[in-house]
């Protein structure tokens, strides 16, 4: 038996008939071109499929899709705006805060809660705010410098924001 | 530019399309009319199979086809492995792709479903009925070799796959006259990878053709063309191995593994492309494991602290069957490697290779070295202890002195250059060493459990020779190859054998042809891991990439430098001896305003109006490099860790590594390499193994269950380096993808039991969890 869902992922309606067993990261990966949240287990260790649901972020493998009918998805691949890159992506880039690239769109949803709730994080918060992600090829460094390096950058930009 | 292009820490090319999602891993493709596989794997770790009743699976919805083993028995050869190692009596037994008869380990495949959907693929394996005869299993590697041990393979008595030896100098003779011995029996852990993404295979066969696409997640797609072929029977020029994105691989993905060849057999037999994608649970169960040895070794020496002897017997655990380059692991880069960085007289090793009812073992980032270094490292710990010397003093009074061109050791290898006292007295400097030895002592007063660790290291990298490939049985060569094509604007595309995934050689390599012929790193495009627009190469592991593949690259760098000179002097009207070249730029000596770009030249090549005479159109060269000997990075490092008696637990406080790849193209890759690695031997010191019980089941079944490092349990890792090039390579680079494995976990083990001497305690079987800290402490009565 399915039942109908509709999902706001970046900004689109998708609508369809789905299995209820279905999780919400099959959901996303098997749209179009929306590929970037990846599985990394099965038993919601690694935090590989992290994506936004209404704005907070959730491990899209512990989440049936069933579940997220009628909420709003942000994706990797949605996450940059107007062509221009997320602080968190420009700084994971800069830092070289990714290897082979697997766990980063975790990762950076990961950050995005971290900073979300705690805007100017210590290492050491981040280093906690990320327990919950695993990544095989970084040994987190460059990863804890990256988002410090966001932390910086967005929180000058809302202090532009603010004095403009 | 070229002069400052080469060893800047530029950003990567790789990293747009991963931090926005848009690269494509092999789990990310999709074809028309694609459908999924899933393997049925056993349950048991030893059982014959008497029946398999495929009949309820094959009727289920959605499900379009169930092999058992009797189908692909006669469809597909055995799985080879690729390392027939000479002088050790190797066996190798049969390796079905899918079992037939008898299942020999937790995750031999039984049966493969092929359904519409994934979902409906994994309902159907329940529905397959197995009936197994289940048998006395055995997974601990020195067990399996014992007379009464349950016997996995016909024909193999003992479960001995191998022996090898290696010795050098009188090992007898060392024993005899040793002032001082210290022994330790040694448990190199079994690991489990646990690269990111876990494999994946896509297959599209076109039965009208008889052609093959293969997506896979592989560290070598050339090698996995070359045994696909054999395996499959799908002539070589007709199957095509693409590596898309790969998301880790540490040596997990040299393998070409069972359910590779089985997916191929579905999609022929279908004629539909099929995908399989392994779940993490069975990624723990099938994909290789790593390390599994047990080490017997004892060190002599002087009482003065120099040592004159090392003698081991390692039991290797083997899994199941022979990965394809597991019997060249705790062989040739294992116990080549005994001697390190020290110079030792004599030497002697046996490595018995064992045959277990566990999952198949392979290389695992270090492969074969860290397991060395760990027993050599070890013990000069305890030959410190016994004599009461600082372990620095004692690695200082037999570390080889610097040399720069080739040194021999008893082992039979030539190392390439070294300066091993210069890293260590870097690393000691900036630990500020004796400071750290008195705060030890000072907390010592206080109640509290200060360790400071130490190791060296030299390993062996950029396989290396094919000479000495075939001489030690590698069933394939090790050069690397690189072709570079200029296009008429000037921008270039390098076309490259070896196959990153990770590591960011579409960056370096990048940042050496600009540095080479002075275009923007920006210029070059890098094309790697498609068999059909790729040429040969031998693939990433080993760390040999850079070492190899890069040296491929510069030298046809430097043909094209040489043609673009001879195109210069032509449009200069100038003797080819007259022309200087600068930064891209080719001109009459004392003429630098006036020169040609190497753009310029490009487009001339490509539009070919007025080239020199007898000189070929088009601005392209390729070489095939074959490297004279390996390269042998080397370095120190040092760790300082609290230990808590009361808990057990340990605090890492500190981690410095020196490091020496020779020069760094890209200083920033270059230290993440370092902090990936060195994090990887923290996690076998700290917290990592796969246990298996009695029955042979894997205990550390799922993420749950194995205890990977995380961001909250490290310390920021310091990371130095000293540049000591290889003599024998065009820019000098020796490899930096494995050190800080090599390195660490002995560096972590040493300090932790450092922590513990005065607790009584000089012995704990890794992982170093808190329980076993505690254990031993209380075992010890020291505390
Ligand atoms: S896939 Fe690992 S936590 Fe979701
Ligand atoms: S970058 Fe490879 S797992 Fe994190």
């Amino acid at each position: 038996m399915k039942v109908p869902v509709s999902i706001q992922i970046n900004g689109r309606l998708y609508e369809s008939e789905v299995e209820p067993r279905k999780l919400l990261v099959h959901f996303i990966r098997d749209l179009d071109n929306l590929t970037g949240t990846k599985v990394g287990c099965d038993t919601s260790q690694c935090g590989a499929c992290t994506v936004l649901l209404d704005g907070v972020a959730v491990k899209s493998c512990t989440c049936l899709a069933v579940q997220a009918d009628g909420a709003e998805v942000t994706t990797i691949e949605g996450l940059a705006q107007n062509g221009e890159l997320h602080p968190l992506q420009e700084a994971f880039w800069n830092k070289h805060g990714l290897q082979c690239g697997f766990c980063t769109p975790g990762m950076i949803f990961a950050s995005h809660e971290l900073l979300r709730t705690n805007p100017d994080p210590t290492d050491e918060e981040i280093r906690h705010g990320l327990e919950g992600n695993l990544c095989r090829c970084t040994g987190y460094q460059n990863i804890v410098r990256s988002v410090r390096e966001a932390a910086d950058i967005m929180n000058a930009d809302t202090q532009d924001g603010g004095e403009g | 530019m070229s002069s400052k292009i080469f060893g800047s820490g530029i950003r990567r090319r790789e990293d747009p399309r991963l931090v926005t999602g848009g690269a494509a891993y092999t789990d990310d493709i999709t074809l028309p009319g694609m459908v999924y596989a899933a393997m049925l794997r056993s349950p048991h770790a030893h059982a014959r199979i008497d029946d398999v009743d495929v009949s309820a699976a094959a009727a289920a919805e959605g499900v379009l086809a169930v092999y058992p083993g009797a189908d692909t028995e006669d469809a597909l050869q055995p799985v080879p492995t690729a390392w027939l190692l000479p002088d050790s009596d190797l066996q190798v037994a049969p390796y079905p792709a899918i079992a037939k008869d008898t299942v020999r380990y937790v995750g031999d495949i039984v049966a493969v479903v092929v359904a519409e959907s994934r979902y409906q693929a994994y309902d159907a394996l329940d529905l397959i009925a197995v009936d197994y005869d289940p048998l006395p299993a055995v997974t601990h590697p020195q067990q399996a070799t014992e007379p009464d041990a349950p016997q996995l393979h016909e024909g193999i008595s003992g479960n001995q796959a191998l022996h090898w030896t290696v010795a050098g100098g009188d090992i007898d003779a060392a024993f005899a006259d040793a002032e001082v011995v210290v022994k330790e029996r040694i448990v190199q852990q079994r690991l489990i990878p646990n690269a990111m993404e876990t494999r994946a295979a896509v297959a599209q066969y076109r039965q009208a053709s008889g052609e093959l696409t293969f997506w896979n997640t592989t560290q070598n797609p050339h090698i996995a063309r070359f045994i696909c072929s054999a395996v499959t029977g799908i002539p070589e020029d007709r199957l095509r191995v693409i590596a898309p994105e790969v998301g880790g691989g540490f040596g997990s993905k040299i393998a070409v593994y069972p359910a590779d060849f089985v997916t191929i057999f579905c999609s022929m037999r279908l004629g539909r492309p099929v995908k399989w994608t392994e779940t993490r649970s069975e990624n723990y169960q099938a994909t290789t494991h790593g390390r599994d040895h047990v080490q017997e070794v004892e060190l002599a020496a002087t009482k003065d602290g120099k040592i004159t002897g090392l003698r081991c017997t390692v039991w290797a655990g083997l899994g199941a069957y022979l990965s394809t380059a597991a019997p060249g692991i705790p062989t040739i880069l294992h116990g080549l490697m005994l001697s390190g960085v020290y110079d030792i007289p004599a030497v002697k090793e046996d490595v018995f290779g064992a045959y277990t009812n566990a999952t198949p073992v392979e290389a695992y980032r270090g492969a074969g070295r860290p397991e060395a270094t760990f027993m050599l490292e070890r013990l000069v710990d305890k030959l410190a202890n016994e004599l009461e010397m600082d372990p620095a003093e004692v690695r200082r009074r037999n570390l080889i002195p610097r040399f720069e061109d080739g040194h021999d050791v008893i082992t039979g290898l030539t190392y390439d250059s070294g300066d091993y006292p210069a890293a260590l007295d870097k690393l000691l400097d900036h630990a500020g060493y004796d400071d750290l030895r008195r705060q030890q002592a000072e907390a010592r007063n206080e109640g509290r459990y200060l360790g400071i660790g130490l190791s060296t290291y030299v390993e062996i990298c950029g396989l290396g020779p094919s000479q000495v490939a075939g001489a030690i049985g590698f069933q394939g060569g090790l050069w690397e190859s690189a072709i570079i094509r200029f296009h008429p604007s000037g921008k270039v595309h390098v076309f490259i054998g070896a196959s990153p995934h990770g590591q960011g050689e579409e960056t370096t390599f990048a940042q050496i042809v600009a540095s080479e012929v002075g275009v923007s790193p920006e210029d070059v495009r890098v094309f790697h891991g498609d068999t059909d627009n790729t040429p040969m190469g031998w693939g990433t592991y080993g760390s040999r990439t850079t070492a190899v593949g890069g040296a491929a690259l510069a030298l046809t760098a430097r043909k094209i430098k040489e043609k673009a000179k001879i195109v210069a002097a032509h449009l200069l009207e100038a003797a080819v001896e007259d022309i200087d070249y600068e930064d891209g730029n080719f001109f009459v000596k004392g003429s630098p305003d006036r020169g040609k770009t190497i753009q310029d030249i490009a487009l001339m090549a490509n539009v070919s109006w007025d080239m020199p005479e007898g000189v070929e159109s088009g601005l392209e060269a390729s070489t095939f490099y074959d490297p004279p000997n390996f390269t042998f990075p080397f370095g120190a490092h040092l760790a300082v860790v609290e230990v808590h008696p009361q808990t057990g637990q340990v605090k890492l406080e500190r981690y410095i590594a020196v490091d020496d790849c020779g020069p760094q193209i890209n200083p920033v890759i270059v230290a993440g390499q370092v902090h990936g690695g060195v994090v990887q031997g923290i996690g076998q010191a700290l917290w990592e193994e796969a246990v298996y019980d009695d029955s042979g089941q894997l205990v550390t079944g799922t993420m749950l269950d194995y205890a990977m490092p995380r961001a909250d349990r490290l310390p920021e890792i310091e990371v130095l380096s000293t540049v000591t090039p290889s003599p024998h390579h065009p820019i000098g680079v020796k490899g930096i993808g494995e050190a800080g494995t090599i390195a660490s976990t002995v560096t972590v083990y040493n300090a932790v039991l450092d922590a513990l001497q005065p607790l009584g305690v000089d012995s704990v079987a890794m992982p170093l969890t808190p329980e076993r800290v505690w254990r031993a402490i209380q075992e010890s009565g020291g505390d």
